[in-house]
């Protein structure tokens, strides 16, 4: 099977890493090869979390620079940060909701503004997909559901072969059953959020 | 039940490589587990935790590694499958017992799983622990992926039984921290309860008896050797004139470069899955007949040292590289592209790398180093005592934990570290050698760990510091592990007693002790001065759970706070605290209340009170 490469970037709390199992789960229902790689640990302790993951016949679990074929981040400063992860082909999602650091806070280096965020990295990818993901989690009925908002935009695209049931077949066995229902509607409004776009 | 016992033969999972490990010595009969909780090894044991409470397992979080390793010790030697859990830098810690008990060995098996991490993602050093091997005389094992290190588990219990001494099952960090697809096995039904004979001359390690012992490990060392010829852990792939001899994650990185570069039919890969002692005469067969070698290994030239010195015993004269400036480096983590190119570059392969997007014109952006937690009680004593000593330049030795993260700006609370338990001993070499106070910081499972010798030490020698036990009431860096400190009933564990810090360190004979309230700002700064106004040992203890454990329990709901208009603008709050909940919107402080815990500790030091409590 060809191989996909995708980088998942967030902030510590976000919740990447249940996105990234439940996505994995999902292609292992499917039978599609899947390895993921993750740091743990202190850069956890609100820190920029990556996971990779590599749909196909890869051994590696790790993404070198330059290499994702897909690449999705939860939080638009982390998603310019790690633009060296791309290429000029790289199918590029952000999430525009703002989470800015403590160090913009004291005045160490400034946030830059969504729309220069969002020109740059158009200028050096193959494609970018916005969306404000952490207001269609409101509207799913629970803010901490960004990640299922944004698992849902990103399957939308279709490069993974990965289908939206799949994916609700794994949330009900993998996230707690009180959230089960917000979870899948949020991944609905991701998906729906970027249909057009695509 | 716990998703590692289930009894579904060809079930497939989707695994950490760390549950797969768990797993494989679930299913390989294991009856007896010990720790110390260490990243990237942790959920290894924590998952062992868990199957304890519904299963015969036993398993123990030990109060350090040395503890751990001597208690699983025991337990192999009355019969009984055991493994001991710790990450790199522990072994360092255990590495006394490790090195005699090689010389006793074992009589059921006993697997002792260390975690490397290359490129320090979480550890205060990379050093390459298959060094270990070589030291104690020990059989190493390596996995490459997942499934594999849950198959190898099995082989372990089996190798270490047939040479009656513990092997050294060596990962690194993107094997114990990658998922994969895992299809579970059959399980072995542990034998929990053995006898150990009496052999005293066989197993008290007097300078008699261990002469002996030491011959004996230089046998199986021998014998060890022909088991690595002959593993199924060490294979070759291919046949080509090319050669390269990997291991761990690198094989995984060679097979997906051999690919890419179209050079299957021109390589051939022998992958050491078992890695010490080296198996000679296979790598001697291997390289015959190859062009050039490539040794490709993370760490130091552990294997490629060992090739090169078998090459020559047969005189084999083609190149044998590995480390090398134009190659790779003993520096952190490789990766495909590094591998790749590295491959190419070496045997001569046309390879054009990826160009690499031109990021010149992106504009320096702020960094998002980790941080203490919103509410963290960390932050609330490093303020105290920066209040407390301001101005005296005073010296900080701190330790491993969450609170090393103390150490950035604004609370520099932390000017020097080595390893476990060492604020403690490091305070006392520079109260006698500097002319500055000392603060020495270090939580609670450090204290256990391996601080009380330390204090002890300073007691003993009568030096003049002030230790700060930041007792959190867990293990919390590493994920929430208990500790000989924390109130096992209370989480609802039965079996467990509770040690108190503050009795070990009157016990101890600590002249001065007292014990704060960390988000009682006013009264903590006044214990601090005291304490460090005293001459000789002082010692407090910082009393607060961990806000990030006690949040997930939803024991401590805290009302978020907010800037109100009697705010002007002082920024104490943000320049003097960093809490991360703090940020800054049309140049007025604001608080995320998602984030703010309610410690109160801002609203204590904002000089016009005009930090409240959010109201409903």
């Amino acid at each position: 099977m060809d191989i996909t490469r995708l980088i998942i970037v967030a902030v510590g709390g976000q919740g990447n890493l249940l996105s990234s199992k439940v996505l994995g789960e999902a292609a292992c229902r499917l039978d599609v090869p899947v390895r993921m790689s993750e740091i743990h640990g202190m850069a956890q302790r609100g820190g920029v979390v990556e996971s990779a993951m590599i749909f196909g016949d890869a051994q590696s679990t790790i993404i070198s620079d330059g290499e994702a074929d897909l690449f999705l981040a939860f939080e638009p400063l982390e998603a310019l940060r790690a633009l060296n992860r791309c290429n000029s082909k790289t199918i590029v999602i952000t999430n525009t909701s703002k989470l800015p650091p403590f160090t913009a806070a004291i005045g160490k280096g400034a946030y830059p503004d969504i729309e220069t965020i969002k020109k740059l990295i158009q200028s050096k990818v193959g494609q970018l997909i916005t969306l404000d993901a952490n207001a269609l989690a409101r509207e799913a009925g629970n803010e901490l559901s960004v990640n299922m908002v944004l698992l849902g935009a990103l399957i939308e695209t279709n490069v993974l072969p990965i289908t939206a049931e799949s994916i609700h077949d794994a949330i009900s066995e993998t996230t707690k059953k009180a959230f089960v229902e917000t979870n899948i509607k949020a991944v609905e409004l991701g998906r729906s959020a970027v249909s057009g776009t695509i | 039940m716990h998703k590692l016992l289930v009894d579904q033969p060809g079930a497939k999972k989707f695994l950490l490589g760390n549950e797969a490990i768990a797993r494989g010595a679930i299913e390989a009969g294991l009856a007896f587990a010990t720790t110390y909780p260490g990243t990237p090894s942790s959920e290894i044991s924590l998952n062992f935790f868990q199957i304890a409470q519904e299963s015969d397992l036993y398993f123990e979080y030990s109060t350090n590694e040395k503890v751990a390793l001597e208690v699983a010790a025991a337990a192999a030697n009355a019969g009984v499958r055991s493994m001991c859990v710790m990450k790199h830098v522990g072994v360092n810690v255990a590495a006394d017992a490790l090195m005699t008990l090689a010389y006793v060995g074992v009589r059921g098996g006993l697997v002792i799983l260390t975690a490397d991490d290359p490129y320090m993602f979480s550890s205060q050093n990379e050093q390459d622990n298959r060094y270990y091997g070589k030291l104690s005389g020990l059989p190493i094992l390596e996995p490459s992926s997942a499934e594999e290190a849950k198959e190898m588990m099995a082989y372990a219990f089996e190798l270490s039984e047939q040479l009656a001494e513990p092997v050294i099952l060596r990962t690194t960090t993107r094997l114990n921290h990658s998922t994969a697809p895992v299809v579970f096995g059959e399980m072995k039904k542990p034998v929990t309860f053995g006898d150990f004979p009496k052999d005293p001359f066989n197993y008290v390690t007097v300078p008699a008896v261990s002469r002996k012992l030491h011959i004996k490990l230089l046998k199986n060392l021998e014998k060890a050797e022909e088991l690595a010829c002959e593993s199924a852990y060490n294979f070759i792939k291919g046949s080509g004139s090319w050669g390269i001899i990997c291991n761990g994650v690198s094989y995984n990185y060679v097979t997906d470069a051999v690919r890419d570069l179209n050079i299957v039919d021109k390589v051939k890969i022998l992958r050491v899955g078992f890695s010490h002692p080296m198996p000679k005469k296979l790598i001697q067969s291997f390289i015959k007949d190859c062009e050039k070698v490539l040794v490709v290994e993370e760490g130091e030239p552990f294997m490629e040292e060992t090739v090169k010195a078998f090459a020559q015993e047969v005189q084999y004269t083609n190149t044998v590289m590995g480390k090398d400036s134009e190659l790779f480096s003993r520096l952190f983590e490789f990766d495909p592209a590094m591998v790749r190119t590295n491959i190419a570059k070496y045997f001569g392969v046309p390879y054009e790398a990826k160009d690499l997007p031109d990021l010149s014109d992106i504009p320096e952006l702020p960094q998002r180093p980790p941080t203490l937690c919103a509410g963290c009680s960390h932050r609330a004593v490093f303020y105290a005592v920066n209040e407390a000593t301001e101005g005296t330049g005073s010296i900080r030795t701190t330790d491993i934990g969450c609170y090393t993260l103390g150490f950035l700006p604004p609370l520099s609370a932390g000017d020097f570290l080595i390893c476990m338990g060492s604020s403690v001993s490091t305070g006392c070499g520079f109260s006698k050698t500097i002319d500055k106070k000392v603060i020495s910081f270090i939580g609670d499972s450090t204290f256990f760990h391996s601080g009380i010798p330390g204090l002890v030490n300073a007691v003993f020698n009568n030096h003049d510091i002030n230790l700060i036990i930041l007792d959190n009431q867990i293990t919390a860096m590493t994920g929430h592990q208990p500790h000989p400190g924390v109130d096992m009933k209370g989480m609802n564990y039965e079996g467990f007693s509770q040690i108190s810090i503050e009795s070990v360190v009157k016990g101890i004979g600590v002249e001065h002790i007292s014990v704060i309230k960390p988000y009682n700002v006013k009264k903590s700064i006044a214990a601090i001065k005291e304490a460090i106004d005293h001459k000789g040992v002082s010692v407090i203890i910082a009393k607060q759970g961990c806000t990030l454990f006690e949040r997930s329990l939803k024991k401590h709901v805290g009302k978020p706070f907010y800037v109100s208009d009697k705010c002007k603008n002082h920024r104490n709050c943000l320049n003097d605290l960093g809490c991360p909940a703090f940020y800054v919107e049309d140049e007025k402080v604001r608080i995320n209340p998602t984030l703010c815990s309610g410690c109160s500790v801002c609203a204590q030091i904002c000089p016009e009170h005009a930090i409240l409590p959010l109201k409903s």
